[in-house]
């Protein structure tokens, strides 16, 4: 839950700029006047919260051999799986590496992203130039195939690791829309005022520009975690992710491999991870979505 | 005196029956579900043949609105709920314009009254030739009683320019970002002018506009009343833009008209506050530097109007009894042909605005 | 405020006397934009001087350059060529610490009040930022306290009800004083003030002039004021002076009562022709076009030859001024004009004059 208050007071805070085309009232109230933001809101927090609390409160499936492929009961409501373990708590267990790997490297795309591409637009010159030079090259490389490369290399036994992977292979398109933002607001005559002032290039960049984008920002920071969902996820189906450990990744995987897609009892054990995912992506689209709505006044129907 | 000019600039001047005649029309945007604002608040007035009627007033007063309400032309969440306009067309029959049904209301427009709009650039098409936008104009609409011909489309479009002071055969092939702002408002003059219209809307034409593109916009202006002979109103916060360009001014404060009258009237004996404040706020270039003072404060919200006269809380003449009564039009001077003085304002009596003069000349 | 301003020897004398080291002085400033269909000569050989305390007014139609002197007055693009000095300093050949002091000396006011403020800061923030980032202030309630006062220079009072606000929450008038009022946190010694006025409603001009002619006379602040209104650089500029541009050069230069009361060179009085006044008389009396041959202003790509302004003068003259072009020439005893016609007539006027009194 602490991760879920968090994530709301940030979006009290970050977001000043759609707070004012609302006119004071908070963003909080908003998003419940939007019958699907906050249904995506809910969906994220429960999700959010659920994984993070389960893996404190459920033990740990035991794997029952006498239970392979056990089907739907009162007593494990999804099933087993092909060791036996109650599929309930491997969902309930599973969210948190998914969950901690999507936000953290969504955090470090949206931060290199921001940091370079506010700079690179501020600065131009060769800075921006070598940057634009990086994007390109990162771009142009298919990222699923430069994932496996790069998990073949690394030892990514931790999910720090995966999410500063993906995080950092990331960046370049996020970069890209940021600094054609930054060289539209950089003419602004209130950054001109700025320094005229003399306030100082950093306070400019990150005091004076950057908040101005940060509905922007906190949109991609959404649309950030759902992509870096999305590529944790393909590691693992593919195998390129360390097979250690309970989370909705190596559920698939496994299940893939076992061949549960072919057994109606053992459906579920590849069904409930995916439907999970599903969910959760579409919980933060829908966030996502209007938040968009509320945050850029051209988009709402008034 | 003021007579005499009108007439001057048309000859044939109906003083008999108005060719515009608005009754009380308010002008409503829906805010909410179940709230709304009044941004023109009943307002009448009977425009002759002829006539130049200025509209003035600050930004938010309601005379954009009132401009757009003329034509019908409101946002879609705009509407007229009450109030009356009548327009005597070409073939001397009045209609009832908010009765117009969609198909009548299209031909009304441009062929009875046109507007120009400021910011000319947006009102072009970017992608298609002057030209072919003057022809799309004239090939929705029927002249004398047939479809024009590409001739006929071309000497017209042609002459028009010319009206304007423009070489048709420099400007019929442009592009709309080829032309200077000043070329293209002059166009699109020449545009609303294309089927001769009876009555011509201009919102602020020459709002960011250099002032000697202005001034030859104003020539423009003042020739083409002297041969066409067709009525205006000229929407502006300009006021010295106004007394170059109109016969009549109404001053419009709050969505409603508070003061009328002919031009030297208005100017020389502003008889409410408001225009007197008006007046006494633009500087003058020729002669001396009076002492010159705004207008403190700024216009109500129009979805918050107090009780009473909506001036009173910048009014230098208020008194107890100003919040208590909304004034009505007050006649000061009796004119033909809608020329009367008339103000909104329980002490109109007392109203003057001489000009003081801080430094002589040098 | 710590110390006025006006405590600084070099304002407490009135500027009258030419021979102090002027406040800002440009020499000979050209900016030529280089562009890919050839060069654009935005401004050529402007030569202007502002002494403390003192009004210049730029006017002119747009794309004159009267901006982009008033960008190179400031500091914020370097001239192609020519020196742009401060207290006698040429700005571009200055120290870090010196530059910095010219930087904050020299502020500038904005168009257009709604870009030039950060729509995400509060009032409170807009003007307290310079106070703490240059030490002027010393903690919180000091800042507010500075603020607070500076809001009631610029008549915003009571400044507890402005501090708190966002720009969307007041109105264009309102946010053009904050505007001015971030402007005179750091104690300028001068403020360009650029189209400053031209977007406000017509109702509240007038009274933004009579705050910054205030400003004026209080704090010795002084002033180069572009507008394309000549009754605005009339209002404000009455005591100062006024230079008329027109393509990148000015055309006419001196106190401002002689050059809007009795302009000399034709363009001036086009200009002031075509001005519209507020008296149905006497805008009866104005000239058709303001007079001129042409409405067409030429492109900064393809300038006439000789004098620039020749293809539109009433007082052209073939052979010579479409040949040379034209200096600025004392006319009279304060004022300079860049005019064949003029200056000839004048000399001649001079010479009868002369001749008049030794005969």
């Amino acid at each position: 839950m602490a991760q879920a208050t968090v994530e709301t007071a940030t979006l009290e805070t970050s977001v000043d700029s759609g707070v004012r085309s609302v006119r004071g009232s908070s963003l909080l109230s908003q998003l419940t006047r939007s019958a699907s933001g906050f249904a995506g809101l809910i969906i994220v927090v429960l999700i959010v919260a659920m994984s993070l609390i389960a893996p404190l409160v459920v033990p740990e499936a035991k794997p029952n051999v006498n239970q392979i492929w056990s089907g739907p009961s009162s007593r494990h409501w999804l099933g087993t799986n092909n060791s036996g373990q109650d599929i309930v708590t491997l969902i309930l267990r599973g969210g948190r590496t998914v969950i901690f790997v999507g936000f953290g490297a969504a955090l470090l795309t949206t931060a290199i992203a921001v940091v370079i591409g506010s700079l690179a637009a501020y600065f131009r010159g060769r800075f921006d130039a070598i940057m634009l030079q990086i994007t390109d090259i990162v771009m142009t490389i298919p990222q699923i195939i430069l994932l496996a490369v790069m998990g073949a290399f690394f030892e990514l036994n931790s999910p720090f690791a995966l999410a500063a992977l993906i995080g950092v292979l990331s960046w370049p398109v996020l970069m890209r829309s940021i600094r054609a933002q930054v060289l539209s607001l950089k003419e602004r005559e209130f950054v001109e005022a700025a320094r005229l002032l003399d306030l100082g290039t950093l306070r400019i960049v990150f005091m004076e520009i950057v908040p101005n984008m940060a509905s922007f920002i906190l949109i991609n920071f959404i649309i950030a975690i759902t992509n870096a969902t999305y590529a944790l996820i393909g590691m693992y189906v593919l195998g390129l992710a360390p097979m250690s450990g309970d989370n909705w990744g190596i559920m698939i995987n496994d299940a893939w491999i076992s061949g549960a897609m072919f057994n109606p009892n053992s459906m579920l054990y590849i069904l409930a991870p995916v439907a999970m995912i599903v969910i959760m992506q579409l919980g933060l689209i829908m966030l996502s979505r209007s938040l968009e709505e509320i945050l850029n006044p051209r988009l709402r129907d008034r | 005196m003021a007579e005499t000019t009108m007439t001057a600039a048309k000859s044939d001047v109906n003083t008999e029956t108005p060719i515009l005649s608005v009754k009380d029309l308010v002008v409503r945007y829906t805010t909410g579900s179940k709230s709304y604002l009044d941004a023109v608040r009943g307002v009448s007035f009977d425009l002759y043949p002829g006539q130049s009627l200025a509209l003035v007033g600050e930004s938010g007063c309601g005379k954009t609105t009132l401009g757009l309400g003329l034509l019908r032309l409101l946002p879609r969440l705009g509407s007229v709920p009450s109030g009356s306009m009548t327009f005597v067309g070409k073939n001397n029959k009045p209609v009832d314009v908010l009765k117009l049904g969609t198909a009548a209301l299209r031909r009304w427009r441009w062929e009875e009254a046109a507007i120009v709009f400021q910011g000319a650039m947006n009102s072009f098409n970017p992608v298609l030739r002057i030209g072919e936008q003057m022809a799309d104009t004239m090939k929705a609409h029927l002249i004398d009683g047939h479809k024009p011909s590409k001739d006929e489309i071309l000497d017209k479009s042609a002459e028009m320019l010319r009206a304007v002071r423009l070489e048709p055969k420099q400007v019929l092939p442009s592009y709309p970002h080829e032309l200077s702002g000043g070329m293209r408002q002059r166009v699109l003059i020449a545009m609303s002018l294309l089927l001769d219209p009876r009555l011509l809307i201009l919102d602020e034409p020459t709002t960011a506009l250099d002032i000697l593109t202005q001034r030859a916009i104003v020539d423009v202006l003042g020739e083409l009343r002297e041969r066409l002979g067709f009525t205006m109103i000229f929407i502006t916060h300009d006021l010295a833009l106004a007394a170059e360009l109109a016969d009549r001014v109404a001053t419009m404060y709050a969505g409603r008209i508070i003061e009328t009258g002919s031009v030297r009237d208005t100017f020389q004996n502003p008889r409410h506050p408001y225009t007197a404040g008006l007046i006494n706020a633009v500087p003058p270039v020729t002669g001396d530097l009076p002492n010159l003072a705004s207008i403190p404060g700024s216009p109500p919200s129009l979805a918050t109007l107090p009780k009473g006269c909506a001036f009173r809380d910048r009014c230098s003449y208020a008194e107890d009894k100003c919040a208590e009564i909304d004034p009505e039009l007050e006649m000061i001077e009796s004119r033909l042909a809608g020329l009367s003085h008339t103000a909104a304002c329980i002490n109109w009596q007392q109203v003057h605005s001489p000009r003081e003069v801080v430094t002589a000349d040098a | 405020m710590p110390d006025p301003i006006s405590s600084d020897p070099k304002s407490s004398d009135r500027p009258s006397s030419d021979r102090q080291t002027p406040l800002m002085e440009l020499s000979g400033i050209s900016q030529i934009f280089k562009t890919k269909r050839g060069d654009r000569p935005a401004v050529r050989d402007v030569n202007l001087t502002v002494n403390a305390g003192e009004v210049l007014c730029l006017v002119g139609e747009s794309g004159c350059g009267k901006t982009t002197t008033a960008r190179m007055a400031a500091g914020l693009t370097k001239p192609t060529d020519g020196t742009v000095a401060y207290n006698g300093q040429d700005i571009w050949s200055m120290d870090k610490d010196q530059f910095t002091e010219f930087r904050t000396s020299v502020q500038y006011v904005h168009q257009d009040p709604y870009a030039s403020l950060n729509p995400i800061r509060s009032v409170y923030k807009t003007i307290s930022a310079p106070l703490r980032k240059h030490g002027l202030s010393k903690g919180n309630d000091d800042s507010w306290k500075q603020a607070s006062e500076l809001l009631r220079r610029v008549d915003l009072t009571p400044p507890e009800s402005y501090l708190s606000k966002f720009p969307h929450q007041m109105s264009g008038g309102q946010r053009q004083r904050v505007a001015v009022a971030r402007a005179l946190s750091l104690n300028p010694k001068l403020i360009i003030a650029d189209e400053s006025t031209s977007m406000l409603d017509v109702s509240i001009r007038v009274g933004m002039l009579n705050m910054l002619g205030r400003l004026r006379d209080e704090l010795g602040v002084g002033f180069i004021f572009i507008t394309h209104d000549l009754a605005i650089a009339k209002y404000f500029g009455w005591e100062g002076r006024t230079a008329v541009m027109y393509l990148g050069e000015v055309v006419e230069y001196g106190p401002t009562q002689q050059v809007i009361n009795d302009p000399q060179h034709p363009y001036t009085r086009a200009l002031l022709n075509a001005v519209p006044e507020p008296d149905p008389d006497l805008a009866a009396q104005k000239l058709p076009g303001g007079g001129l041959r042409s409405a067409d202003i030429p492109s900064l790509a393809a300038l006439p030859s000789g004098c620039t302004f020749h293809p539109r003068c009433p007082l052209f003259e073939e052979g010579l001024c479409d040949v040379t072009s034209p200096e600025l020439s004392l006319i009279g005893s304060r004022r300079e004009v860049a005019c064949h016609v003029v200056a000839r007539e004048s000399g001649r006027a001079a010479a009868d004059a002369s001749v008049s009194v030794s005969g």
